[in-house]
């Protein structure tokens, strides 16, 4: 539009300028702080110091926007609590008493904490060794290879998982579920694979978008900018949105369906009840490209709307509503969002909603959801480095021989609820080392956090690599190493499309080490016959964007003054009828039989059922009726802040000054039943344990359901235990669970289980934090 | 009536409140381009909303109000770049123009309003 053209002498394409006594830098950014995206920006220097940011009008990610984690990212870079050096505990874990080293002397502590992890593990768990050193990992965010290359070329360890996520429960199911049936990813198509976006004359806009189990707009989930939606909705691109609480989206939307939390799969299935007895599919597709069509078909009789409706709380004529508008818009797209992992049911959800995307002719299809990879497949992210690991080593991973999916190699990583059992009961062993890179599990991730810190407690050694002092390294640690962030970064992301750079354009905070520097310095030491050849950072970014052949063919510095490249593949539409998919270049998937897999044979060699079937939530109305009684609400955690990212942000005033403290959604319903009033501090509690939080009666909730929100602590709270930043006072994961998930090992109800809510009065409220950390957790409540 | 006033007289924000989510990025990018302190604010979003209409719909709506700290950005504007809420928006719903040529673009779709200053 003319009025707000960009002026083209201020915003160009070079990679970096100089103006007004400032250096600019283009290029983009991705953690810290943590998000998804990895927008465009221009950063504005003087002296090495970063000025001022904004957002770059001329890459097509973003268009010039930026959110409040980059417009504040001043505030943040030189925010004085940030960490400035490497720290050793000076005191008891707990104590929060810390002195000073240097980096020299952080390295000789890892190293003999790394033999005498080796040696107890050869000696007292008749193992290899460097096994008992685990990497913990963030979700997303731009710490992903390197904690995977530290654990396994530096170490020689096979042990990664997420920072205690149950059940690996974000897009790790909806991931998965896509690998098994279709050999690819699919990613909703709002134009993000084109430079030109919207103007790309191969992109179509689709006419309906199904907005399933997320809220694109605070998340920005899995590389998707939220706001790419209501850029089709001012193209005219109708919403059908699955929620259980009225979201600002859900509000706009042709069809909202208030569904019930953990029963997405059976949704699915009355979906696809409806799209395959009227006829609504793609004759096409299923006859030329499908395997097990039939077994569906006769497997949704069992899912008529009727049943569906009762299951998921919501009208029948919605289900045949939603159901006809999605199959008949052509195309028609869905963007699916975490709710949907964090069910038991994750991954029958996810491979049910999979089978309505394919059969209805939307897989791969332009405005569809279409099939991508890592920009020149370069990166492997939490799989990096696997080619140092032996076979014999890798037979030594904890639990995978316990889930087939993880045995089989589909994830990298360990399952973290037989990690968790492994640290409490040393069976096959105990982990002697947890490197934290990225991630602050009792604040955020960890499902059953008090659980989590009991038992991490019996772990020897724990080396957090982060920001500032965190919860976690308070409790945990022995040495906290400072990490900078992304504009002092030179790194890459390659996460979809396109590659782009990440260019490091301030000098780094004090001592402040890049991720990328730590990978090769430690390796360096630890493992010389492979880092010694790498001169210097960019010689190591090179190899990795190179991926040994078969990434790009040119070097780190070349990418650096690219800044973005657009990847071919990944602007291509139905690549598997062009034989673009498979390695021996025929048509088709790259499954077992190089079809899109309706019927899983994979799931039905490993004891799975092949077909999507609804479970009822671990714990309910209908699967624990007499709990129900007790715990009359359904809980759910996890919804984003917009603006936020987890844990993150919490010391940042302007970020406060939007988001004050954990403030929980409840239904006017359950306000009235307890009586309380906006801003009233309530308890959720259950048989696991409490929290407190504020209330916000959001109007159009689910009549019982509470959504408390995540990753609260305070930093301008007391570190030492037994305040700990006060991580388990308003920590929703006081109430959720560890090793509760459905039979293929992925997902935790995290968003479906049950709490009782009441408000906090002078004789009631107490120190979750101190039950926790002082009095053994919260077996001493009384119920 | 002051120079500024006259200038800003001939020029406006007009925005097309229809599609603003309250993610915030105006009130932010406004406080760091004037460096605000916290509680003070150049534009701030004001919500109506939710509540369900009689006839069953949705009311939700968000509308951002530049106050009296809001200047059109004047330095950004005399370097050739936009007000940075105009810029950062994540909607992309806000224009920054002479009054009279976004009065024309104030009548081509419903749901927006046009501030001067």
């Amino acid at each position: 539009m003319a009025i707000n053209e960009y002026n083209k002498e201020r915003y160009k394409e070079d990679w970096r300028w100089y103006e007004d006594g400032y250096e600019v830098t283009r290029t983009s950014v991705w953690t810290g702080p943590g998000c998804h995206n990895g927008c465009g920006v221009l950063c504005y220097t003087k002296e090495g110091k970063l000025e001022k940011i904004e957002g770059d009008p001329l890459f097509g990610y973003n268009q010039g926007r930026l959110c409040l984690r980059c417009l504040n990212m001043v505030e943040n870079i030189y925010n004085n609590d940030r960490l400035k050096w490497p720290l050793m505990r000076d005191g008891e874990k707990g104590e929060n008493k810390w002195k000073r080293v240097t980096w020299e002397e952080a390295f000789d502590w890892i190293e003999e904490a790394y033999k005498d992890v080796c040696e107890t593990i050869r000696t007292k768990f008749n193992g290899i060794g460097p096994e008992g050193i685990v990497v913990l990992s963030g979700t997303g965010r731009n710490a992903m290879w390197h904690g995977a290359m530290v654990l396994r070329s530096v170490f020689g360890s096979p042990n990664i998982a997420f920072g205690f996520l149950s059940a690996d429960s974000c897009y790790q199911p909806r991931m998965t579920a896509n690998l098994l049936k279709e050999g690819d990813c699919w990613i909703l198509d709002a134009s993000q694979l084109h430079p030109d976006r919207y103007d790309n004359p191969d992109w179509v806009k689709p006419e309906v978008v199904v907005i399933w189990g997320n809220e694109p707009l605070a998340s920005n989930g899995d590389g998707f900018m939220g706001h790419w939606i209501v850029d089709l909705m001012r193209m005219g691109t109708k919403l059908i949105v699955m929620d259980p609480a009225l979201t600002w989206l859900a509000s706009k939307a042709d069809v909202w369906l208030r569904v019930r939390p953990g029963t997405d799969c059976a949704l699915a299935l009355g979906m696809l009840n409806v799209i395959i007895n009227e006829d609504l599919y793609d004759h096409e597709f299923v006859e030329n490209w499908s395997y097990g069509f039939d077994e569906l078909k006769e497997r949704v009789q069992e899912y008529s709307p009727e049943k569906v409706a009762e299951i998921c709380w919501v009208p029948e004529q919605q289900i045949i509503d939603a159901a006809r508008l999605y199959a008949t818009a052509k195309p028609a797209g869905v963007q699916w969002g975490l709710a949907i992992d964090m069910q038991i049911s994750a991954m029958e959800a996810s491979a049910a909603i999979t089978d309505m995307v394919a059969i209805t002719g939307n897989l791969d299809v332009p405005g569809g959801n279409v099939l991508v990879r890592y920009a020149y497949n370069s990166s492997k992210k939490y799989g990096s480095g696997l080619e140092f690991i032996s076979q014999e080593m890798l037979a030594r991973r904890i639990g995978t021989e316990h889930s087939p999916i993880h045995k089989a190699g589909y994830t990298p990583f360990i399952p973290p609820d037989l990690l968790l059992e492994a640290m409490e009961n040393g069976i096959p062993y105990r982990p002697q080392m947890m490197w934290v890179h990225g991630t602050n599990p009792i604040a955020n991730m960890a499902g059953d956090a008090p659980r989590v810190y009991k038992a991490w407690k019996n772990i020897k050694y724990t080396v957090v690599c982060d920001y500032y002092i965190t919860p976690t390294a308070v409790a945990f640690a022995d040495l906290i190493l400072p990490m900078a962030m992304s504009v002092e970064r030179d790194s890459f992301r390659s996460w979809w499309q396109p590659l782009r750079t990440i260019t490091a354009s301030a000098e780094r905070y004090h001592e402040c080490k890049m991720d990328e520097e730590l990978v090769l310095e430690l390796g360096k030491r630890f493992n010389p016959e492979f880092y010694d050849q790498f001169d210097d950072v960019h010689a190591f970014l090179t190899w990795m964007i190179q991926d040994d052949g078969n990434g790009v063919d040119y070097t780190y510095d070349e990418l650096n003054k690219k800044v973005y490249d657009w990847w071919d593949f990944n602007e291509t539409y139905e690549k598997y009828r062009k034989g673009l998919l498979r390695d021996d270049g025929n048509p088709g998937f790259v499954t077992a039989t190089g079809l899109y897999e309706i019927y899983s044979p994979l799931f039905d060699v490993w004891g799975f059922d092949p077909l999507p079937h609804h479970m009822e939530p671990f714990e309910g109305p209908y699967s624990t009726p007499e709990l129900y009684k007790e715990f009359p609400y359904i809980y759910t955690s996890g919804h984003r802040h917009i603006g936020l990212f987890h844990s993150e942000h919490r010391q940042l005033p302007t970020m406060r000054e939007v988001h004050p403290t954990a403030i929980a959604d409840i239904s006017k319903e359950i306000a009235d039943q307890i009586g309380v009033i906006e801003g009233d501090w309530v308890w959720f509690e259950n048989k696991r344990g409490k929290c407190k939080q504020q209330v916000h009666i959001a109007p159009g909730l689910l009549p019982n359901l509470v959504r408390a929100r995540h990753g609260w602590w305070f930093p301008e709270k007391q570190g030492a235990e037994p305040v700990l930043f006060g991580v388990f006072d308003s920590n929703a994961n006081n109430l959720t669970t560890m090793g509760v998930h459905g039979p293929t090992h992925y997902g935790a109800p995290y968003k479906s289980t049950l709490c009782k809510c009441y408000k906090v009065t002078p004789e009631n409220d107490c120190s979750p934090s101190e039950i926790v950390t002082k009095k053994g957790g919260f077996s001493y409540v009384s119920y | 009536m002051s120079a500024t006033n006259s200038v800003a007289n001939e020029y406006g924000l007009l925005i097309d409140y229809e599609f603003c989510t309250n993610c915030h990025s105006c009130e932010v990018a406004c406080k760091k381009e004037h460096d605000l302190p916290i509680g003070q604010f150049g534009i701030k979003t004001l919500e109506d909303g939710p509540r369900q209409n009689i006839n069953g719909k949705w009311e939700w709506t968000y509308i951002p109000l530049p106050t009296d700290l809001c200047d059109l950005c004047e330095k950004r504007v005399s370097e050739g770049r936009l007000p940075t809420c105009v810029h950062h928006c994540q909607s992309g719903i806000m224009y920054w123009g002479k009054l009279d040529e976004l009065a024309l673009k104030l009548a081509e779709k419903p749901k927006q309003v046009l501030f001067s200053r």
